[in-house]
């Protein structure tokens, strides 16, 4: 069993050259923020080291951080430019029982992170939500598409962005009450 | 004595008229689309079950709209589900039959607002016939519901379905 700082220690020594930031006075429980783009490496890292063993993805899910610069618009609405979305995974050791919990923020403008569906194949319909419902890019999943939303759904409309306005009309159908 | 008033006394030939005899055997029997939506549909299936038992009323599921005279939107509408709602609709043979049931299925229920993934109401795509309210209603009130559908077939002319 390890701790959060011992695991996060192995990261950096395992990565050296890669920003790797630890935020351990959380309410909830420590962070580890990762790099997008180097997130694959990490996860296979974590799962296949010795010390870590993290053979269970519990969780993966989109947040919109919402951190940006908020524009009013003519209407009332709020649009976001700039900011972060984040991704979180939820990693947990069935051998050596011990968790932690990865952050990989990506910017709004282009919001690409790594697939870890070829580490933990339960990230594969994870990361398809966290793109449906946030829109970040999973760079090297191998089937991307929405999987709750309709296919033919507006491109770049993504519902749990805090920014997200409904469509007046879908297929012909009024959205709105 | 000639041959019809012997059929007479023996009590085999009713006098009925077209239009009520067609209402008769519609309202009593009237096949339901084997199809559920949400939290609405498991009190539909507790009103098919054994306690409630939908069969005396004459509904009983089939599983093709090709055989189905009343379909009972029982939950959500997400958009998703309306396009293929209206083609199951449109699959159906007449006279065909719409039994919005729940919140949900009549207005778009808790989801009227944020819901972006709702239709808000299933009459925007298809006529229905009765609203059933409730969230969920309960099997009383969907037979209830049912009652008023079989009221209004009742009183259906073989030249306008709705009276």
């Amino acid at each position: 069993m390890k701790k959060a700082e011992e695991i996060f220690e192995l990261i950096k020594s395992g990565f050296p050259g890669v920003t790797v930031e630890l935020s351990a006075d959380m309410p909830t429980e420590p962070i580890i923020s990762v790099d997008p783009l180097k997130v694959h490496e990490i996860c296979k890292f974590l799962r296949d080291n010795e010390d870590c063993k993290f053979d269970s993805l519990m969780n993966l899910s989109g947040v919109d951080d919402a951190n940006g610069e908020k524009i009013k618009e003519e209407d009332d609405s709020e649009i976001i430019k700039g900011g972060t979305l984040s991704v979180y995974y939820h990693l947990h050791s069935m051998s050596l029982n011990h968790k932690i919990t990865l952050r990989a923020s990506a910017p709004r403008e282009n919001p690409e992170v790594e697939s870890v569906d070829n580490v933990w194949k339960a990230a594969d319909w994870h990361e398809r939500e966290a793109y449906d419902m946030c829109g970040i890019k999973f760079l090297n999943h191998y089937d991307l598409r929405r999987i709750l939303m309709p296919y033919d759904w507006e491109d770049g409309s993504y519902p749990l962005r805090k920014d997200y306005k409904n469509p007046e009309f879908y297929n012909g159908m009024k959205v709105p009450y | 004595m000639g041959l019809l008033d012997k059929e007479f006394s023996d009590g085999n030939i009713v006098i009925a008229k077209t239009e009520d005899l067609f209402n008769w055997a519609r309202l009593s029997s009237l096949w339901q689309l084997s199809f559920g939506l949400a939290c609405c549909a498991i009190e539909m299936m507790a009103t098919s079950a054994s306690h409630y038992d939908f069969d005396r009323f004459g509904v009983m599921p089939r599983p093709t709209p090709r055989q189905a005279d009343v379909i009972i939107i029982s939950g959500t509408v997400t958009l998703k589900m309306a396009t293929r709602i209206k083609r199951l609709y449109e699959q159906m043979p007449d006279p065909k039959y719409i039994i919005s049931m729940g919140s949900c299925a009549n207005c778009g229920g808790p989801y009227w607002e944020h819901g972006y993934h709702v239709l808000k109401g299933v009459d925007r795509i298809i006529p229905v016939d009765v609203y059933v309210p409730g969230c969920p209603p309960r099997p009383e009130a969907l037979l209830e519901g049912l009652l008023k559908l079989q009221e209004k077939i009742k009183n259906e002319s073989l030249r306008t379905k709705t009276a």
